[in-house]
């Protein structure tokens, strides 16, 4: 790595191995070997197969409306056909927690999705043409991070009226995508040193073929790691802001609403199961898309091998 | 290191420019505070419009800003709702977050990193894949969850403390919260250390110092621990911010009235001083932990000084 010497830049990411020499054993073959037989992978795919299920047809699994309430009911514990009981507006706590399932999924996929495609393109370019967007790419990273996400949220979604998911899709991909820009820029940079970038400029590829032929297969592994891992965060931060009473509004279903109602003057006290059951729901939920997480690190990251 | 010193603050200035106008923008383009005064009824045109030319809101939003920093700097924050100055909240409210904060601190540091220590020593064995097992389960419990948890539980049905803390909030009640608030950056540290240990485990300084005829103690705690914290010192800078955001819901859950309980005051009743001024202090806060944080990394390891 002579090239990467004289460049003397900062390399924050770490470089995916190069396709190996043999066929079909490239890093992506290879860490698709290692997942599935790791268990932890599996776990966590199964639930997260069952999330996607449920928040796409919540009506497999609970067949009443999340939103049909009568308070003569309210904080009643379970009985036959109602398992978890009804909370204090006399909502059947069961099919709210099946239905937060959609809000949570939609939040995370969406979000880690708008920050992964944002943050590798601008991160990507200032790594790939480096110079002055790289330094103003850089300093706005800078000031990015030095606000707190959930401070931000606090501040900038109690400024907004109405609020969607849409709205606190775009709020995390506004403040998220500096995440991903800086390792993308930092993979973008050694990727960029490599012999066969050098060898296909050499051989007079364009600008674009170099970028989408030889730069992205190998600069996106540590951004896919970055992003799984996100989305785990990214609903557990929903969930917080909706706590926190800036997030999501009545009538969308929101695990973390469902607990800040619960805790309201500790309403919790004398009926459990309206805390219990979305803080189970919520807590499970990220912990298999952290654990996904994880196991993909383990697989994509050729320092752990 | 007095060189790398002035570096790091002069390039501490943009960040905190860049920073403190992207909340001022958010709260004062954002929201409308004269509106917000009056609540719900519209505001009399003449009245509002002295307003706003008292307060500055008539100029551009850059000259508000510049205006707004000046003030800051000669320690004048505007007034509260109630009409009592920002720096007063902030006085009563610091001391009670920053107790809530140390705690923490202390606690993750600590248990993180023992907990570190002893499964990376070990790695492999039915105790580091339990505690691995634990630090991922803590970190995917979101802090509000694990609060409300630990109020129902401990709180509750055991009785075991008080639900909610005491407006003075001395330590010892600081504990419970202290403890909520320092999970998940536990968890992380004790992962950090882990890694970080079994990874210089097999570096030739150990295996040097192991052959010198060194205690195991020595050897673990001079050689080995030292080098490995440095990836964890990083993480406490960067944590900062987190635990921020961990006391505004701790706070809100064990009623403890201090910078997240101002800050919510000051949002629910669109009070832009307060708003802005909080934030303002808790930005500075954090970059100066992480300046604090790379000064205490040179003294780690002196090749970062002359990078």
């Amino acid at each position: 790595m002579e090239l990467a010497e004289d460049e003397g830049q900062e390399i924050e990411g770490s470089p995916p191995p190069g396709p190996g020499p043999e066929r079909g054993r490239s890093l992506w073959s290879d860490a698709w070997h290692d997942l599935r037989r790791n268990p932890v992978f599996v776990i966590a795919g199964l639930l997260i197969a069952f999330l996607v299920l449920i928040s796409i047809w919540p009506g497999l699994i609970a067949s009443r409306d999340p939103l049909s309430c009568r308070l003569g009911r309210s904080l009643d514990p379970s009985s036959a056909g109602h398992w978890f009981g009804y909370d204090a507006q006399g909502c059947d706590v069961y099919t709210r927690v099946v239905y937060g399932a959609r809000t949570s999924v939609t939040v995370g996929v969406c979000a880690t999705a708008g920050v992964a495609v944002l943050g590798s393109l601008l991160g990507g370019l200032a790594g790939f043409f480096g110079g002055v967007w790289d330094a103003i790419l850089s300093r706005v990273t800078d000031i990015f991070f030095g606000i707190p996400i959930v401070l931000g949220g606090l501040v900038f979604l109690s400024m907004t009226g109405s609020r969607s998911v849409w709205t606190v899709v775009t709020f995390i991909v506004l403040l998220g995508w500096p995440q991903v820009a800086r390792i993308a820029r930092g993979s973008v940079i050694t990727v960029k040193q490599n012999d066969y970038v050098q060898a296909a400029r050499a051989l007079g590829a364009g600008t674009v073929r170099m970028m989408v032929r030889h730069i992205l297969p190998n600069a996106v592994a540590p951004v896919i790691v970055t992003a799984t891992i996100a989305l785990g965060t990214y609903i557990s931060l929903e969930a917080t802001l909706s706590y926190l009473g800036v997030g999501l509004q009545p009538p969308t279903v929101s695990w973390g609403a469902d607990i800040s109602a619960a805790s309201q003057g500790m309403q919790f006290r004398n009926a459990p199961h309206i805390l219990l059951y979305p803080a189970a729901a919520l807590s499970l939920t990220v912990l298999a898309f952290i654990m996904l997480g994880d196991a993909v690190r383990d697989a994509l990251d050729p320092k752990l091998r | 290191m007095g060189r790398y010193v002035i570096r790091r603050l002069l390039q501490m200035i943009p960040v905190f420019i860049g920073t403190t106008f992207l909340i001022f923008v958010m709260v004062y383009a954002v929201g409308d505070p004269v509106n917000a005064l009056f609540g719900e009824r519209a505001p009399d045109p003449a009245t509002a419009q002295q307003l706003r030319e008292e307060f500055n809101l008539d100029k551009p939003i850059w000259q508000q800003y510049g205006l707004y920093m000046g003030k800051i700097f000669t320690g004048d924050f505007g007034n509260a709702f109630n009409g009592r100055p920002v720096t007063e909240l902030m006085a009563t409210a610091f001391p009670i977050t920053i107790r809530l904060a140390l705690v923490a601190i202390v606690i993750e540091i600590v248990i993180g990193i023992v907990l570190g220590v002893v499964t990376g020593l070990r790695r492999g064995r039915p105790v580091d894949s339990g505690v691995l097992m634990m630090t991922l389960v803590v970190i995917s419990v979101p802090t509000f969850v694990t609060g409300s948890l630990a109020q129902y539980l401990l709180g509750v049905k055991w009785g075991w403390i008080a639900p909610a803390v005491s407006p003075a909030a001395p330590v010892g009640e600081l504990l419970l919260p202290g403890l909520v608030l320092a999970l998940v950056s536990l968890a992380y540290v004790t992962r950090l250390t882990r890694t970080s240990i079994a990874e210089n485990s097999r570096a030739d300084y150990v295996r040097t110092a192991i052959a010198k005829g060194l205690s195991r103690r020595r050897v673990t705690v001079r050689h080995l621990l030292r080098n490995s914290l440095i990836p964890v010192v990083t993480f406490l800078g960067t944590d900062v911010g987190n635990l921020m955001a961990g006391a505004l819901v701790t706070e809100r859950i064990f009623n403890i009235q201090g910078v997240g309980f101002q800050l919510w005051q000051g949002i629910v009743r669109q009070n832009s001083p307060t708003v802005v001024g909080f934030v303002t202090i808790l930005v500075i806060v954090f970059l100066l932990a992480n300046l604090l944080v790379d000064l205490l990394y040179a003294v780690l390891d002196p090749r970062i000084r002359y990078v």
